[in-house]
């Protein structure tokens, strides 16, 4: 294992200037894409690949492409989310830090493919400094012929600007970034129309993860079919996970899909084992949105297999016993760890970030994080975990906008996993009076 | 006004502002918005006073309250005044399970403030915030455009006296300090 397709070059001394990223083979997608082939065989390449959605969702990306429309005389969009601000992942500023021309390479094959001419990479505001680092590729690639009038000489020109937020997680929803990116709230719009219909300014728009469009690089350069060929099943291609928590070893891997859970976690190569020798208690796999699987079930799924690192083996057993790759965020929670305070804390974050549009969502963030709170002060009782429950139930699915449903899973997988723990604390925790803390956790 | 300084923006900001507004289709210039706020913010003492905000809509061409709604919305805009250096600690998921309540309860205790005040010589402000994407080098903290990562009290204790001494104002936009 260990095939590398995104970071290969990351150790290169200085792969994040042109030169070096040139020299190493960069920009060759471009000149292949705009020279040799159309827009549509780019589309179906990428079909070929299998590359699904990095951003979370895992959709399917050359058929989120095809779907685009384009009426005559209408300008199309693609943009790029790197607005990363789901809790546990930090692939993206990794790729975007050290290797800023990938992803620029990768907009720019993309815009091609999709008829393009002006593109936007969204970044979220507290990566300013990461901005700066693309702003200056981007220069580079202008003051090298990658962008601007008539690419490599054809009729080709596309524009592509970086567009900074300025701190809300809803701005990694598509088209809350959207409204985002037209100077406004970041409120998600009600679907139908898609983004491939209506999205920025009206207009048939891709709205694409920065992994998903640094992947189409390789894709290009060695066609769709042997992309295909490396993971596993329907989970082609390698990922990035980003690893953090209780381990030996955090950082960004790229692994290519298929590699065992327990190797993930206890190799040297990738995580390597649990920090100061504890035994794991539970991992929250691809973001804190997929719901919390104890370690048993992480390692196992439900039928004793072993558990892999891809789509379909993380979510095998739905949510009664599995979970998703969501954004390949992967959480480590070592045998100390208190799954209810940690709830607590992500149920903080859903509500500190739900927008407020849909009540079920506002409301329901505010209650969960009130009633856990409530727990962990030892002022709780037994019915308390039952109306948890019944809260979660009652936002997922019930809202605009998947942040509701992000909100849910978490609650709902800890009481499913860990409802003996929920209810020794409600029965063992002293009753805490100390409104310091309550203040400072209140006050923003 | 802002401590009774005219609120305008310097040359060189109104360029760049004015670059920023071509990079949307004609009649799209409001995308700039947030950019353009970021720069206010930079500018105008860390934060956006209603002159501010006003002067804003001013330079886009857009009614206030338009910005006004946009700015209540992002986490970053300051809607009151703020320290020089505004220290954001991470207090989610990894940084919590690896310290972030320590780093906070120290830092309210070297500063002797609670999070979310400024201390009384208007030095610093400490905020607690949503995860920004460092997990794998928790606890950490932001100031200005700064990440500081793998954080311990100690490091958290160097800091605050580096920024002290050094006494300038703190801001996303400026350039970031070379990174290891
Ligand atoms: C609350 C919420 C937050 C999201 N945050 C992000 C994000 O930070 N980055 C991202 O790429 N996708 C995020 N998404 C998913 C996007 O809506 C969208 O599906 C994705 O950008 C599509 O790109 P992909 O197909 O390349 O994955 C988020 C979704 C929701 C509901
Ligand atoms: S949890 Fe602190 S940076 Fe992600």
């Amino acid at each position: 294992m260990g095939k590398k397709l995104l970071l290969n070059n990351d150790h290169i001394p200085g792969i994040n200037t042109y030169e070096v990223y040139r020299k190493n083979g960069g920009y060759a997608s471009v000149e292949k894409a705009i020279k040799t082939m159309t827009p549509e065989a780019i589309v179906e390449e990428v079909k070929k690949s299998g590359l699904r959605g990095r951003g979370g969702a895992g959709f399917p990306t050359g058929m989120k492409w095809s779907f685009l429309a384009k009426p005559e005389g209408v300008a199309r969009y693609i943009v790029c989310n790197a607005d990363e601000s789901e809790p546990g992942t930090f692939k993206d500023r990794y790729l975007m830090e050290r290797i800023p021309h990938l992803l620029i390479e990768g907009m720019i094959t993309s815009s091609f493919a999709l008829g393009a001419n002006t593109s936007y990479i969204y970044i979220r505001g507290e990566y300013f400094y990461v901005a700066r680092i693309l702003e200056q590729a981007i220069d580079e690639a202008y003051a090298n012929g990658w962008l601007g009038k008539n690419i490599l000489g054809s009729d080709y020109s596309l524009d592509l600007y970086v567009q900074v937020g300025a701190g809300a997680y809803i701005c990694g929803e598509e088209t809350a970034l959207l409204e985002s990116l037209e100077g406004k709230r970041g409120n998600p719009r009600i679907k139908p129309p898609f983004p491939a219909i209506a999205g920025l300014y009206g207009c048939p728009t891709v709205v694409n993860n920065v992994e998903t469009i640094a992947a189409v690089v390789p894709i290009i350069n060695n066609g769709g079919d042997e992309y295909a060929k490396v993971g596993i099943g329907k989970s082609t291609g390698t990922k990035l996970i980003s690893a953090s928590g209780h381990i030996n070893k955090p950082g960004v891997y790229e692994i290519e899909m298929g590699i065992t859970v327990e190797d993930f976690i206890y190799s040297d190569e990738w995580c390597g084992g649990i920090k100061n020798g504890k035994k794991l208690k539970a991992v929250v796999a691809g973001g804190s949105s997929v719901p919390i699987l104890p370690a048993d079930l992480i390692l196992k799924t439900a039928n004793g297999e072993p558990r892999l690192m891809s789509y379909e083996s993380l979510a095998d057993g739905g949510f009664a016993t599995g979970t998703m790759l969501g954004s390949g965020g992967f959480i480590v929670m070592d045998e100390t760890t208190s799954i209810v305070k940690n709830l607590w804390n992500f149920t903080r974050f859903y509500h500190h970030e739900s927008c407020g549009q849909c009540s079920p969502c506002r409301e329901g963030t505010g209650w969960m994080e009130k009633v856990l709170h409530k727990i962990i002060d030892g002022h709780g009782s037994l019915s308390d975990v039952d109306l948890l429950w019944d809260i979660q139930s009652k936002i997922e699915g019930k809202t605009i906008c998947p942040l509701g449903d992000a909100a849910a899973w978490p609650v709902a997988s800890a009481i499913r996993h860990f409802r003996a723990e929920f209810e020794d604390h409600v029965r063992n925790s002293k009753k805490v009076i100390d409104p310091k803390r309550l203040v400072s956790n209140a006050v923003y | 006004m802002n401590n009774g300084k005219e609120i305008k923006f310097s040359d060189e900001s109104l360029a760049l502002v004015q670059r920023m507004m071509k990079r949307y289709p004609e009649g799209k210039q409001k995308s700039a918005l947030i950019p353009i706020l970021h720069i206010a913010q930079a500018e105008f003492d860390g934060w956006l006073s209603s002159e501010t905000m006003d002067y804003v809509a001013s330079v886009i061409g857009i009614l206030p309250v338009e910005v006004y709604e946009v700015a209540s919305f992002y986490s970053m805009f300051n809607m009151k005044p703020v320290g020089k250096c505004v220290i954001e600690v991470c207090r989610t998921s990894s940084c919590w399970l690896l310290g972030a309540e320590d780093v906070i309860s120290h830092l309210e205790k070297k500063l002797n403030i609670k999070t979310g005040q400024t201390t009384s010589d208007g030095m610093f402000t400490l905020k607690s915030v949503e995860c920004l994407g460092s997990c794998g080098t928790a606890p950490m903290m932001q100031v200005g455009a700064d990440y500081y990562e793998n954080l311990s009290l100690d490091k958290v204790d160097s800091l605050v006296e580096r920024f002290r001494a050094d006494g300038k104002r703190k801001t996303y936009t400026d350039k970031a300090e070379a990174r290891n």
